[in-house]
C-alpha cells in the first residue's frame, strides 16, 4: 500500500537522501561515514549536504579502506550506535568481505544472540556506464548467501527511501545495493513530513498480468516493466513482480502469481550462474513445478568480466528485448 | 598531576597483587584443565590454550573498568577470565552447552560477554581489529569515556586490516589499545622469519604512542596499560603495545612434537620467565607473604575449577530447537 504522493517527484539519490536524514533526525546514534560521503557528498551525490546538515561528530569522511570502513561499523554497531556506512562500488565489497560475512552476519548468533550489529552498508551494483570490471558487477548473491546478513534491491525512489528507514531501524546487518543508472532516475515520493517505512520480505506487483510472471529486481524491474508494455501490445499479459529483498524473501507472493500464470522467467543482474536467478528458479521449480507449463527461464550477466567496450558491454546484461523474445518463445510452447 | 588512568604497580599494594596472582594462577589452572579435558575428548573441536602467557590479559584487564572493552583472539581464554568471565559458564561454553557465554554456538574461539565489556574473541587472525577500533569510535562518539583494548598475536601483524584500523585510530585519536602479544610463534612458524622490520616502528609509522614492555612479568605489562588508558582516557588517542611473551606449549591441541623450536628454548622461558612464579617471588620476597597462602590460593583455584567443570558438564545441550534461533536479532 503507497502512501499519498502529492504528486511530489524526487530522484532514487534525493529519496536515498532523504531517508538518512530522516533517521539522522529521529535517532542520534545514527552516524554516517564512507568514502567522500561528507565534505563532497559521495562521488553519486547521494550523501550531499548531510555534513552540513548533522556535522562532522556524525558524518566522516574516511579513508580508502574498505575492510577498516565495514569493521569499524561492526564494533560501533554492538556498542550502541547504528552506522551508515558506504562502500562506495560493490566491487570494493570483496575487501570488505571478512569484516561482513566472518564478523558483522555471525555475530549474534556466535555470541548466543547476547550482541546485535544494527548497521547499513550502502552500495550499489550495475553495470552499463562503460566502467569495465571492476567497476560494474553486481555482487548482491555473495552476501544473500550468508545466513545473518539481509540483502535489499530497491527500485523505485519510493521503496528506496522506505526500504532504507527500515534497513537503518533493523537490529541486524543489512546490505544495501543501489543501482548506478537509477540514481537519477525519478519517482513519486511522499512529502519528507510523512514518515513511512516499507517492511522487509514483502515483494511487490509492480504490474498485473495472466499471462507470464516476470520476477525481476533492482533496476531490472524497470526492464521487465518496458518489456511488459510491448509484450501487451502483442496480447500478452505479463505480471511484474518486484522481490525487493533478497533477504528476506517473500516467496510467497513470487510462488503465487507463478501458480496464477503457469510461467516465469527470472531476471537480476549478477551472474547467471549459482546467482540469485537460479535459486528464485529453485523456488519456482520446488514449490510451483505442476503449475508451470513451460521451465523456468533466467536473465542475468553473461558469465565474464564486464568488459569495457560499449558493444561488448551491451551484449552482458539483459535486456528489454532479451525478456520480450523469451517471453513471446515461452508463451508460443 | 592527577591522571585519568588507574594506579601505577608501585602504588597498588599487595591485596591488588595478590589478587592479580590468583587471575594468573586461575587461567594456568584452567588452561591445563582445558588440555586434560580435551584429550579425554570431553571439549568438541579445536582450542588453543595460553598457558605461559598469563601476565599479558591479566596485567591489561586490571588496568581496564568493568565496562572497558576488549577484543580477543582464537586463542582467548585468558582474555577473557582476566576481564572477568565466569568459570562454570567458561566450561560450559567450550562444552557446548546452552548455559556456555554463547548457549554452546560459539565455543572456544567465540566467547563474548556484554557484562564485563568482552565483546568476543574471534577466530579470523586481526578479524577482531576493526571491531575495537569501532568499539573506541563509538565510545568517543557517545562521550562515555570508555577503553578499547585489542588483543592480537604476532600473526596478525601482517593483515592489512590491522594497518587499517591503526590508521583509523592515529587520525581521530581513538581511545583503543592495539595489544600485541608476540608469542615469537605464528602457529608452527617462528614470527621472525615473516615478519619484516622492529614490530614496534608499525605503530610509530603511523603517529600511535608505542611502547615494549616484557610480557612474562605482569606489573611491567599492567604499568604500560595504566600509561596507555591514561593516555587513551586524556583524549590523545590509542596506544601500540608490543609484549614479548612465550606460549610453553604448542599452536593447538595436535601441534605435540613443536618441531619448528627446540626443547632447550622452551625450558629457559618456563624455567627462568614463568609469569607466575616471577610474581610469586616478588610476594613472598618484597611483600613477605607465606609459600602457604600462595598455595592455598591455588588450590582454592583448583577446587572451584572441579566445582565448575562438573557444574558444566551436568547441564544441558541446546535443544534442536535452538539451531535456528539468534541468525537475526529481532
Amino acid at each position: 500500500m503507497s502512501m499519498q504522493t502529492n504528486g511530489r517527484e524526487i530522484t532514487m539519490s534525493e529519496a536515498i537522501n532523504e531517508a538518512i536524514r530522516e533517521e539522522m533526525g529521529r535517532d542520534e546514534n545514527v552516524v554516517l561515514w564512507g568514502e567522500d560521503v561528507g565534505a563532497a557528498g559521495g562521488v553519486f551525490k547521494v550523501t550531499k549536504g548531510i555534513l552540513d546538515r548533522f556535522g562532522p561528530e556524525r558524518v566522516f569522511d574516511t579513508p580508502i579502506s574498505e575492510a577498516g570502513i565495514v569493521g569499524l561499523a561492526v564494533g560501533a554497531a554492538m556498542t550502541g550506535l547504528r552506522p551508515v556506512v558506504e562502500v562506495m562500488f560493490g566491487d570494493f565489497l570483496t575487501l570488505a568481505m571478512d569484516q561482513l560475512v566472518n564478523q558483522a552476519a555471525k555475530i549474534h548468533y556466535m555470541s548466543g544472540g547476547t550482541f546485535r550489529v544494527p548497521m547499513v552498508v550502502r552500495t550499489t551494483l550495475g553495470a552499463g556506464r562503460r566502467t569495465a570490471a571492476q567497476h560494474s558487477q553486481s555482487l548482491h548473491a555473495w552476501v544473500a548467501h550468508i545466513p545473518g546478513l539481509k540483502v535489499v534491491l530497491p527500485s523505485s525512489p519510493y521503496d528506496a527511501k522506505g526500504l532504507l528507514k527500515t534497513a537503518i531501524r533493523d537490529n541486524n546487518p543489512v546490505v544495501f545495493f543501489e543501482d548506478k543508472i537509477s540514481y537519477q532516475r525519478k519517482g513519486p515520493v511522499p512529502d519528507p513530513d510523512q514518515d513511512y517505512t516499507i517492511s522487509f520480505g514483502q515483494a511487490d506487483v509492480k504490474r498485473e498480468g495472466s499471462d507470464l510472471t516476470i520476477i525481476a529486481t533492482s533496476s531490472m524491474v524497470h526492464m521487465a516493466l518496458t518489456a511488459a508494455s510491448k509484450l501487451s501490445e502483442d496480447g500478452i499479459q505479463a505480471e511484474v513482480i518486484d522481490p525487493r529483498t533478497l533477504v528476506p524473501l517473500d516467496s510467497q507472493t513470487l510462488i503465487d502469481s507463478v501458480k496464477k500464470t503457469s510461467r516465469c522467467i527470472v531476471v537480476d543482474q549478477g551472474y547467471q550462474s549459482f546467482g540469485v536467478t537460479a535459486e528464485i528458479a529453485a523456488l519456482v521449480a520446488e514449490q510451483a513445478f505442476y503449475a508451470l507449463d513451460v521451465p523456468v527461464r533466467r536473465l542475468g550477466a553473461v558469465d565474464v568480466p564486464i568488459p569495457f567496450s560499449p558493444s561488448l558491454e551491451d551484449l552482458t546484461i539483459p535486456t528489454v528485448e532479451s525478456i520480450v523474445v523469451l517471453a513471446h518463445e515461452m508463451v508460443a510452447g | 598531576m592527577k591522571t585519568k588512568g588507574p594506579k601505577p604497580s608501585a602504588e597498588i599494594g599487595v591485596e591488588k597483587l595478590t589478587d592479580m596472582y590468583g587471575q594468573m594462577v586461575t587461567i594456568r589452572l584452567f588452561e591445563e584443565r582445558v588440555v586434560e579435558l580435551y584429550r579425554r575428548a570431553q571439549i568438541p573441536g579445536i582450542a588453543h590454550v595460553s598457558i605461559g602467557q598469563e601476565a599479558v590479559p591479566v596485567g591489561i584487564c586490571n588496568a581496564l573498568r568493568t565496562n572497558d572493552y576488549i577484543t580477543s583472539t582464537h586463542r582467548g581464554h585468558a582474555h577473557c577470565l582476566a576481564k572477568g568471565a565466569d568459570i562454570t559458564q567458561m566450561f560450559a561454553e567450550l562444552f557446548g552447552k546452552v548455559t556456555g557465554y554463547c548457549r554452546g554456538k560459539g565455543g572456544s574461539m567465540h566467547i563474548a560477554n556484554p557484562a564485563t565489556g568482552n565483546l568476543g574473541a574471534n577466530a579470523i587472525v586481526g578479524g577482531s581489529i576493526p571491531i575495537a577500533t569501532g568499539a573506541a569510535l563509538s565510545a568517543k562518539l557517545r562521550k562515555t569515556n570508555q577503553v578499547a583494548v585489542c588483543f592480537f598475536g604476532d600473526g596478525a601483524l601482517n593483515q592489512g586490516v590491522l594497518l587499517e584500523s591503526m590508521n583509523f585510530a592515529s587520525i581521530w585519536r581513538l581511545p583503543v589499545i592495539y595489544v600485541c602479544e608476540n608469542n615469537q610463534y605464528g602457529e608452527y612458524t617462528p614470527t621472525k622469519r615473516v615478519t619484516a622490520g622492529d614490530i614496534e616502528m608499525r605503530g610509530k609509522a603511523l603517529d600511535i604512542r608505542t611502547a615494549v614492555a616484557d610480557g612474562m612479568d605482569v606489573l611491567a605489562v599492567y604499568d604500560a596499560a595504566c600509561e596507555a588508558v591514561d593516555h587513551a582516557k586524556s583524549g590523545k588517542g590509542p596506544s601500540f603495545l608490543v609484549m614479548e611473551t612465550y606460549r610453553f606449549i604448542g599452536h593447538g591441541m595436535s601441534d605435540v612434537d613443536r618441531a619448528y623450536r627446540t626443547r632447550e628454548e622452551e625450558q629457559e622461558w618456563q624455567r627462568a620467565r614463568d609469569p607466575i612464579d616471577r610474581l610469586r617471588t616478588t610476594l613472598i620476597e618484597e611483600w613477605r607473604l607465606k609459600q602457604s597462602a600462595l598455595d592455598a590460593i591455588s588450590s582454592g583455584v583448583a577446587k572451584q575449577i572441579d566445582i565448575s567443570v562438573e557444574a558444566a558438564q551436568k547441564a544441558p545441550l541446546p535443544a534442536a530447537e535452538e539451531l535456528m534461533k539468534h541468525v537475526y536479532a529481532d
